[in-house]
């Protein structure tokens, strides 16, 4: 490990491997540190990522895909399901993958690219001077040693606390962290093209249990569940046990993951004096499904070019590097991050009687092309009784 | 009497979700060890969110 570089990243997942191959691309140099012994692992992933995003990046690998997704089941508390076609359903439709190779890919490909890549390395204190971040304390192999950098990237997850030790608050609030169990279950009888998701708020309160599959009998068997809503006797892993009881008696778990997903807005400001956040640590994961794949990988590869364009220009103060920001919030991702976040305020407010009658009329919907305001409009012309908070949601979303 | 935040590490599935919404930043996953500073305050939010149950606040004598 050199003690200086270009650009240090923070993170060995899908957002710190493209910041650091799309900085390495650029000219500059680079080095990921990732904690953790081994990239990919333990995973924290429901796994599921929409097929026109991910291509954007990267041709489809059957190394790393463990299915091909043609359509989405939302299951209502009554039981009623609401069938999503391909089109209809978005980026909830595409592949579901195995992070444990996914992530060993990308970094590769950053490897290969020219970025030094070291696991088992920790950061645990942030380099700052005159209000400048300046790399990071790394602890590796028994010692500590400063490694320094022009930019320094945040690529941390959920976890987010580099950019704690540089004076930003990254907690999130307790409301809008979904608390996450798991389990990759095997001998279950599944329809092995489709993800089904599963609402109410005694299956799931404020949040939903998934079903995606990994093969012809094994699936991703995972819950969310809003962390005001866990508790003693209540955890995520208890209403997942109750769900694998009641659905996949005969199911056997060969993996129990577990993890958070924030679904607050993002940090107010995703960048400061020489650092730039990515990813989950910016809290970029998608408000409504917890997706954060691809926003990681997007705003991961945006990093690496803005820093390699303000180090170019010898200006990595906050001022430079909010190029940055301003993109992402422009961009499609950043646009479908704020709408989806005025849904789901709107959502956690519904009982399961509404619910019911949204999913179940949202049947009789047709739409040549999916779109958010077409769903809202037709959704308040089948539910007159909901007439008002609707209007007001269809309104919020401009 | 005193409260004190304890982690079951047989329960703990190293997660981070714990980390994430510590206000104070007193937690830090080390690999599979989860540690706690001297900021910990003792509010039992991460307790709360814990996905598996592997953090109590507690009272000590």
């Amino acid at each position: 490990m050199k003690s200086e570089y270009d650009v240090l990243v923070v993170g060995g997942g899908p957002g710190g491997a493209m910041a650091a191959k799309a900085a390495v691309e650029a000219g500059l140099s680079a080095c990921i540190i990732e904690k953790r012994p081994a990239i990919g692992t333990p995973v924290r992933c429901a796994e599921g990522v929409g097929e026109e995003l991910l291509t954007e990046f990267i041709d489809p690998d059957p190394r790393w895909i463990a299915a091909k997704i043609d359509g989405a089941r939302i299951i209502a508390p009554d039981g009623g399901e609401l069938n999503l076609a391909p089109d209809m359903a978005g980026n909830e439709v595409g592949y579901v993958l195995d992070r444990k190779i996914f992530d060993r890919e990308l970094v590769w490909k950053a490897a290969e690219a020219g970025a030094d890549v070291f696991v088992k390395a920790r950061a645990v204190d942030a380099i700052v001077e005159d209000g400048l971040v300046r790399g990071a304390i790394v602890e590796y192999m028994g010692s500590r040693k400063e490694v320094r950098a022009m930019v320094t990237i945040a690529a941390d997850g959920v976890e987010s606390k580099f950019a704690r030790w540089c004076g930003i608050d990254t907690a999130i609030p307790l409301a809008e962290l979904e608390t996450c169990a798991q389990y990759l279950m095997t001998d279950i009888d599944i329809d092995p093209g489709l993800t089904v998701f599963y609402l109410g708020n005694e299956v799931a309160p404020e949040g939903y249990v998934w079903v995606f599959p990994k093969g012809e009998r094994r699936a991703n068997v995972g819950i969310g569940i809003s962390g005001k809503k866990s508790g003693n006797g209540h955890r995520a892993r208890d209403y997942l046990d109750t769900f694998v009881r009641r659905h996949f008696p005969e199911g056997k778990i060969i993996e129990l993951i577990v993890g958070g997903v924030s679904v607050c807005r993002p940090l107010p400001c995703t960048v400061a004096n020489g650092l730039i956040m990515v990813g989950d640590a910016a809290r970029l994961s998608d408000p409504i499904t917890g997706g954060g794949i691809y926003n990681a990988m997007y705003t991961g590869n945006l990093a690496g070019k803005v820093a390699a364009d303000c180090i170019g220009k010898g200006d990595v103060n906050r001022e430079a590097l909010a190029v940055y920001d301003r993109t992402w919030r422009e961009s499609t991702m950043g646009k479908a991050i704020e709408r989806n976040y005025k849904i789901k305020e709107y959502f956690i407010t519904l009982d399961d009687e509404k619910l019911n009658m949204l999913i179940n009329s949202a049947k009789k919907i047709k739409m040549d092309k999916f779109s958010t305001l077409t769903l809202v409009r037709e959704l308040i012309q089948h539910n007159p009784k909901m007439l008002v908070e609707l209007q007001a949601l269809k309104k919020s979303l401009g | 009497m005193f409260t004190m935040l304890n982690i079951h590490r047989e329960v703990c599935g190293y997660c981070g979700a714990c980390v994430s919404v510590c206000p104070e930043g007193a937690l830090e996953l080390i690999d599979a060890y989860l540690s706690v500073s001297d900021a910990c305050v003792n509010c039992g939010i991460c307790a709360r969110v814990c996905p598996l149950g592997a953090l109590e606040v507690t009272n000590e004598e």
